[in-house]
């Protein structure tokens, strides 16, 4: 880690967003992570995308358990809420954080060991039931803060850094997250910002549950030959099936692209995701066709990225549990304190 | 992938279509990084001596610049700072470091240097004779007398200093300051002839001298020809010689109301002195708008703090005599008006003439180059401004033996120019005396070594000030209205140089980038404080910069460009505001980029003699 701070003098062209501010505005404290880090990467795109869709800090919230990737949400979104969980318990948080005030945007942080390992059971219901978040899995296939075993996405081929071998076989978030209902479901690569930050952009506008499983190697303890989460397997094995671009909503769109080769949804908010398909036979709206794809790559030994699926009909949490749509701590006495005719009736309907 | 097997397949890529990879073993690729040393006709390593006055060295601070400029105190006063537009400070925040300033707190500061001076060589029986004893004639001296070399000084005033004695006031430059650093040059042998007004060139060379250095600066002040101009004589004065018969005390008093035509530093120096010598109304008038006023922002500023009003865009048109004697100036009120090309022409505004009064006047409307003394007939040939040809590397005319510097080569510059010629002409003289082909120029001393001391540590201080610029204390108005000859600028205090010393970028401290090593991460990128480091694809410069993270504007900034790397791309980091942090080789997990100190020493007659 670095022991000096960050200088604060910023390039003086800079762009400013419609908020006026820069990039350098929406940053953390100092990293204290390795040098190199994939997760120190996935926080500047977090930085971008936020800038780019002038989200004013305050309306945002960051919640995450415990990890390397875990400790990232002090490295971005500084005047940001955020709240550092227990382990794998951070979608129980933002569960009752998400019911509690709709109106802030909720980003989820977390690590393969986080989410596929003591998290996972917490996992699995916050995508079940929609909550309108972004989970965002930091993958790098192992435990870094306990000096580098094996993860459970660690992939059955991949070696250690001894060369030692791996018993079990691996979770695939992503295909795992198709599976168990989340409406957005994108796969990156910490070292590929040119495609992470649109779909972060995507996924910060999708009203859902919004999935991205990011390989994030990690340098110290997974990044040598013979495991599948280095910077350089990765890359030569990757696959993206989509590329995504983010419109905003009053951005005129310009389609220049041969028919049928993008997709082009509309998402709640009114903006736009274009997916150029890389992949022509690729459907990104049926989820039994995205798990056949990811598990086609995966025979191969690659892995399938971008955005793989998305569906912006299903509803999200709120809507489903009928809950009322402003934040709980804006309710008057009126709203919560039913009067004498009311509780007569409903303790009526009881007898 | 091993490092071999990566080098190996690094050499199989096909070679970069456009951009070509910056070849960093070029010493001219870092020195221009460091902008301050490269804008400094001296060269001298300015962060490098900086380093060593926030750190207390300041023997270490005055001998580094002695090296290179001869004379730290007297340019730590009054240096015309090419340095200090061109820092990199200047362009993250609005105040570049005050280098000059910094550079008379290592004169100030500094212990003994005898021990340090250069051992004087025994004679090696060539003489070379330099007319004129100011700056560039002295550092000639300077670098030639340890060479062995007898080198004869002739000035037509009674001391050695040349201009930096006859025009800077002493209220500027104590005549303490200038006395020593004249006198240690002086004092490694040379032969001088004081009060020797040089009055032909042929008799110089005639005594037989292996090489003649002119050094005689621009000394004839340029006269005004308007209306009553001859009726005026006793209270008009040509602005250098009025300074000159002040700096030697030959006059020591003005009239109440006097009048200071032009917008130069003379000016400057020439109403400051008037209002010392019992000018009380005494006012700038300058022709030109006060934007395009020629004087230094700071010698502007000073002149207005002692209550002196500038007025421009006034152009004068007569002298009012009464009597004989002047009563004052009329003015012609005139407007800037600029054509397609930018050149300005003075149109007049149509109001009334202003009519200033005043006791005297001092003209400092320019100065000139002056050459009666040198015969047409000598095989020295003058060009069509009745200039000497001068080559400008050499320092030689087209008289073998007669090499020109300072003002008297090419026209009016400042001290720091002339230190430069005068080192340049004493490599070609140096050269001449051998025989030997004087085209055949020292190569600079360059070093390149890492600064790294440990995982995250680093030989230099990398945690830059955020504080602004810190202004010099002054004297007491009052009192130094009172007395000529008291400094007003009393220079930072060792806390306040610290202070304004660390400010300073460390820019000679460079990013160094390994494309074999690089794993294309993206940590630098992230860290970088000023978004100067991308990883793209290839193209022509223009598209290039144009698709930076920030794009590279100042086409004078140059781009840092790698080789290709296994992503097909290449780095390309834009120098132009980098902080020098280091935060680029903190982050990176393979010591890709390394942070290395690029130390240039300007190559001098010395060195010639280690190479030969």
């Amino acid at each position: 880690m670095s022991y000096i701070a960050k200088p604060k003098f910023h390039h003086p062209n800079l762009p400013r967003n419609e908020l006026g501010l820069t990039r350098r505005d929406y940053e953390g404290a100092m990293s204290t992570l390795c040098a190199g880090c994939g997760h120190d990467s996935v926080s500047a795109a977090i930085v971008e995308a936020c800038f780019e869709l002038n989200l004013p800090a305050h309306k945002l919230a960051k919640m995450s358990g415990i990890g390397c990737s875990s400790k990232t949400p002090t490295y971005f979104l500084s005047k940001s809420h955020g709240f550092n969980s227990v382990h794998g318990r951070m979608p129980s948080v933002a569960t009752g954080a998400n019911l509690a005030n709709n109106e802030l945007k909720y980003i989820g942080v977390s690590g393969d060991g986080d989410t596929a390992s003591i998290g996972f059971g917490q996992f699995a219901h916050a995508v079940r039931r929609q909550v309108d978040m972004l989970y965002i899995v930091e993958n790098n296939g192992t435990y870094g803060l306990t000096k580098g075993q094996f993860s459970a996405t660690n992939d059955r081929v991949s070696l250690g850094r001894k060369g030692q071998k791996n018993a079990f076989d691996s979770i695939d978030l992503a295909a795992i997250a198709i599976q168990l209902g989340a409406s957005f479901v994108g796969r990156g690569f910490s070292g590929d910002k040119e495609q992470l930050v649109p779909m972060i952009k995507a996924a910060l506008s999708h009203k859902g549950f919004a999935f991205i499983d990011v390989i994030s190697p990690c340098v110290t303890f997974n990044n040598h030959n013979g495991s599948t989460k280095s910077f350089e397997f990765f890359r030569d094995n990757e696959r993206s099936i989509t590329a995504t671009d983010y419109i905003a909503p009053r951005e005129t769109i310009t389609a220049d692209y041969k028919e049928g080769s993008v997709i082009d949804v509309t998402l709640h908010d009114s903006s736009t995701v274009r997916l150029r398909k890389l992949d022509a036979n690729y459907d990104p709206s049926d989820s039994a066709a995205a798990l056949q794809h990811i598990m086609k790559h995966e025979e191969l030994g690659e892995v399938a990225t971008g955005l793989l699926y998305l569906n912006v009909e299903d509803t999200e949490l709120k809507e489903k549990m009928d809950i009322v749509n402003v934040p709980l701590n804006s309710l008057g006495v009126t709203e919560l304190r039913p009067d004498s005719n009311k509780l007569e009736s409903i303790n009526k309907s009881l007898r | 992938m091993r490092l071999e097997e990566r080098v190996e397949k690094m050499e199989k890529r096909p070679r970069a279509p456009y951009m070509k990879p910056t070849d960093i073993s070029d010493p001219n690729y870092f020195h221009k990084v460091v902008d301050c040393q490269w804008a400094c006709p001296a060269h001298t390593p300015v962060p490098e001596y900086i380093r060593m006055i926030a750190q207390q060295r300041y023997t270490e601070a005055y001998m580094i610049n002695w090296e290179s400029n001869v004379f730290p105190g007297v340019l730590g006063r009054t240096c015309d700072r090419p340095c200090e537009p061109a820092c990199r400070r200047g362009r993250i925040e609005e105040k570049p470091v005050a280098i000059c300033r910094l550079k008379r707190v290592a004169a100030d500061h500094r212990g003994d240097i005898e021990h340090l001076m250069p051992s004087i060589t025994p004679k090696n029986g060539r003489r070379v004779a330099c007319i004129g004893g100011g700056p560039a004639s002295l550092t000639v001296a300077r670098d030639l007398i340890p060479l062995g070399y007898e080198v004869v000084i002739f000035d037509r005033d009674s001391r050695g200093g040349g201009m930096m004695r006859s025009q800077i006031p002493a209220f500027r430059l104590p005549e303490s300051v200038l006395n020593e650093e004249v006198d240690r040059i002086l004092n490694f042998g040379a032969e001088t002839h004081f009060n020797h007004d040089v009055t032909s060139l042929k008799n110089v060379l005639d005594e037989n001298f292996d090489a003649v250095f002119v050094g005689t600066g621009a000394p004839k002040g340029r006269d005004i020809d308007i209306p009553g101009r001859s009726e005026v004589q006793d209270n008009f004065h040509i602005g250098i010689d009025w300074l000159m018969s002040v700096a030697f005390e030959h006059t020591s008093k003005i009239g109440k109301k006097v009048v200071v035509l032009g917008g130069g530093n003379t000016a400057m120096d020439c109403c400051r002195t008037a209002k010392r010598l019992g000018g009380e109304v005494v006012k700038v008038i300058v022709r030109s708008p006060f934007d395009e006023m020629k004087a230094s922002p700071w010698e502007i500023e000073d002149a207005q703090n002692e209550d002196i009003e500038i007025l421009n865009n006034h152009v004068p048109e007569k002298f009012l005599v009464e009597d004989g004697k002047l009563t004052g100036i009329v003015f012609q009120k005139v407007k800037p008006e600029y054509d397609e090309t930018g050149r300005r022409k003075l149109v007049p505004t149509g109001d009334a003439p202003v009519i200033v009064p005043c006791d005297d006047v001092l003209c400092a409307i320019g100065q000139e180059n002056h050459f009666p003394w040198i015969e047409r007939d000598i095989g020295l040939e003058f060009d069509e401004w009745d200039m000497p040809v001068v080559d400008r590397t050499t320092f030689q005319s087209t008289n073998p033996k007669v090499f020109f510097g300072g003002d008297a080569a090419f026209g009016p510059e400042n001290i720091i120019w002339a230190v430069a010629h005068g080192h340049q002409a004493a490599i070609s003289i140096d050269q001449f005396c051998q025989s030997k082909d004087i085209n055949q120029r020292p190569a600079p001393d360059v070093t390149l070594i890492s600064q790294k001391m440990g995982m995250h540590e680093w030989s230099y201080h990398n945690d830059i000030s955020n504080e602004e610029r810190y202004a010099v204390p002054h004297a007491e108005k009052m009192s130094a209205l009172k007395d000529i000859k008291l400094e007003v600028e009393l220079g930072f205090d060792e806390k306040m140089a610290f202070e304004e010393a660390m400010r300073c970028l460390n820019c000679d401290i460079q990013t160094v980038f390994d494309d074999v090593k690089c794993i294309e991460c993206d940590a630098c990128v992230d860290i970088c404080p000023v978004d100067c480091i991308n990883f793209i694809k290839n193209g022509e410069e223009t598209d290039v910069r144009s698709r930076l993270r920030v794009p590279a504007l100042d086409e004078d900034q140059s781009l840092y460009v790698s080789d290709m790397l296994p992503t097909g791309r290449v780095m390309v980091k834009d120098e132009d505001v980098c902080l020098h942090c280091g935060l680029c080789a903190e982050r990176c997990p393979t010591a890709a980029w390394d942070m290395s100190q690029f130390l240039l020493k300007e190559g001098q007659a010395k060195n010639q003699r280690q190479v030969a």
